[in-house]
């Protein structure tokens, strides 16, 4: 066997990879948010001291978020984007649960690889097949009825579609890991006491899964906010926030607003990360 | 008879939303994609169907180059976040006490949630020339003049790896969860050096979630657009790149759709023969996570 001396030098040098990763981890995190409080026009060293100004601020060519009437419509359609995919992914992974744990049906397990697939397709592909779907529809119904379906152009729609197409996979997938560990005998118990099948469901069946239906909301809501790729094919005038952040790098270049915006939404996503940990915690282990 | 129509009308009911979901949002758009990248046009509002856009696409060096550059760095990059990633999934599930180990295991996920534009932000501030590590090299004197860390493969690489490594670490944590530990003490008895047992016994039984990991790292490093092109700036030459441009700059529809069909094709091909090799299926390794 290994003498103990070496086995603990092994192991803080395991210790200290461990540290490391951490760091790697982190920095990036670290460097986006604290050059918001920096009193310079530029994110960049040297440190000019403390500042709240690009928070708050309301003139140029300081303005900080809170004033910045682009940022916050940006703000405000992530917001509306990732709550309609939420209670749409949420909806369909719940009847996805169901149907994959609860029923027997042919061609089961085809299904379910079917269910999986959009979480490994490519966000760009998701993205531009979607868009190219749209259009044809459009196009197809412009030419033959001379009716223009606003709704089917790029615009809130198509990007609420497209970030669901895969968010359901995510959503149905925390759901039914948890429908699974569901006591059937339960259910059972209730029905032998002569409840009925909505009642069964709302009183037993639907508290059980709710941890799993908030932290698969809550993960939706996160995915939805952060996602870059599928939208900036569905995108219209209604851009949410990592649009108008790319753009405003690419074509205006950085100014620290932009890492006051990362601020806000590293410690909101920190946030909402603990909390649906925290409600996926069995009160009970 | 009453239960069993009670049984057929909830299947169907809640087969609907899947059938709705797959069908109109994964399926159809895929088929119209495909017929779309048949498609030529011969003059304005005419079109021929056909081969072209493909041929095209294997005439022009530039394109199947971009493409297999894309292929390559993604392994390379599948198979460091593994040689990164397995460690500290193994530290995670083995050897951290039982509080340590939910904090380590959160502190993994934090990052997961926040935007990729944010972290290719953070990195950008630190790597560019007039960047936070350029400056601190400078003031302690370790280097002259200011140093460009930006805009090569080395840094797209890593920032990719950055961008995947907790998709690769957790479904190795929940595998290596699931492992006894009776089996790795059992291996040492026996008189198995640490490597061997690493080899015979912790690798095998962390093979569908090394796979599961490796495949989700594949696709999402080839798919990926935004880690390329800010931190390898406008000529990093990723694939994904091309599509946007064929799609938006040059709005030559027909020929993107061919390209996306191109990459997914592509994609799907290293990761079955990736399953192939390791003698897993998608069921169960993707799956299953």
């Amino acid at each position: 066997m290994v003498s103990g001396a070496t086995n603990r030098i092994m192991l803080s040098g395991y210790r200290v990879y461990m540290a490391l990763f951490f760091l790697f981890l982190a920095a990036p995190l670290f460097s986006a948010a604290l050059f918001a409080f920096n009193d310079s026009l530029f994110p960049s060293l040297p440190w000019k001291g403390f500042t709240l100004d690009w928070f708050f601020n309301d003139t140029e060519p300081k303005l900080g978020m809170f004033n910045d009437r682009r940022l916050l419509r940006g703000l405000y359609y992530s917001f509306v984007i990732a709550s309609m995919v939420s209670l749409l992914s949420i909806f369909v992974g719940t009847c996805n649960a169901f149907l994959f744990v609860r029923c027997e049906f042919r061609a089961k397990n085809f299904f379910y690889i079917l269910m999986v697939l959009p979480l490994i397709i490519p966000g760009v592909i998701l993205g531009i097949s979607i868009l190219v779907m749209a259009s044809n529809m459009a196009n197809g119904v412009e030419n033959s009825t001379g009716i223009e379906l606003e709704f089917l152009r790029p615009g809130l729609l198509l990007v609420v579609l497209g970030q669901f197409s895969f968010i359901a996979t995510i959503c149905s997938l925390v759901i039914i890991a948890r429908l699974k560990k569901f006591d059937i005998a339960m259910e059972e118990a209730a029905f032998n006491l002569g409840a009925s099948r909505t009642r069964v469901l709302r009183t037993i069946t639907l508290p059980f899964l709710r941890p799993a239906l908030i932290a698969a909301g809550i993960v939706a809501f996160l995915v939805s906010f952060e996602n870059f790729n599928t939208t900036l094919f569905l995108v219209g005038s209604e851009a949410p926030l990592t649009i108008t952040m790319y753009d405003r790098m690419v074509k205006v270049g950085s100014t620290p607003v932009l890492n006051a915006v990362s601020f806000v939404l590293i410690l909101g996503s920190a946030l909402l990360a603990v909390l649906s940990i925290a409600v996926q915690r069995d009160p009970d282990k | 008879m009453m239960v069993s129509d009670g049984k057929k009308l909830g299947l169907f009911l809640l087969f609907t939303p899947f059938a709705l979901w797959i069908g109109l949002l994964i399926i159809l758009p895929h088929v119209g994609m495909f017929i779309l990248s048949l498609k030529e046009k011969v003059a304005p509002r005419v079109y021929e169907y056909g081969l072209d856009n493909y041929i095209n696409f294997i005439q022009e060096p530039i394109y199947w180059n971009t493409l297999l550059r894309t292929g390559v760095m993604s392994l390379l990059v599948t198979v460091l976040t593994l040689l990164i990633g397995f460690p500290v999934a193994y530290y995670i599930a083995k050897i951290a006490g039982k509080r340590s180990k939910g904090a380590l295991f959160l502190l993994c996920l934090i990052p997961l949630w926040v935007s990729d534009l944010i972290r290719a932000f953070g990195w950008i501030l630190l790597l560019r020339e007039t960047g936070v590590v350029s400056k601190s090299l400078q003031s302690v004197g370790l280097i002259d003049t200011p140093i460009e860390f930006l805009y090569n493969d080395a840094t797209v690489v890593m920032g990719l790896i950055y961008t995947v490594v907790l998709f690769m670490i957790v479904p190795l944590v929940s595998t290596l969860d699931g492992m006894d530990n009776e089996m790795i003490e059992a291996g040492y008895n026996l008189g198995g050096s640490r490597l061997t047992v690493l080899r015979r016994i912790i690798v095998p039984y962390a093979m569908p979630g090394i796979v599961a990991g490796c495949i989700v790292v594949f696709m999402l490093t080839a798919g990926s657009y935004l880690t390329p092109i800010l931190l390898g700036g406008k000529n990093s030459s990723w694939f994904t790149e091309q599509i946007y441009d064929q799609f938006i700059t040059r709005y030559n529809w027909e020929s993107g759709a061919a390209f996306g069909f191109v990459l997914l094709t592509f994609t799907s091909f290293v990761v079955w023969a990736g399953l192939r090799l390791s003698g897993q299926t998608l069921s169960s390794t993707v799956a299953k996570s």
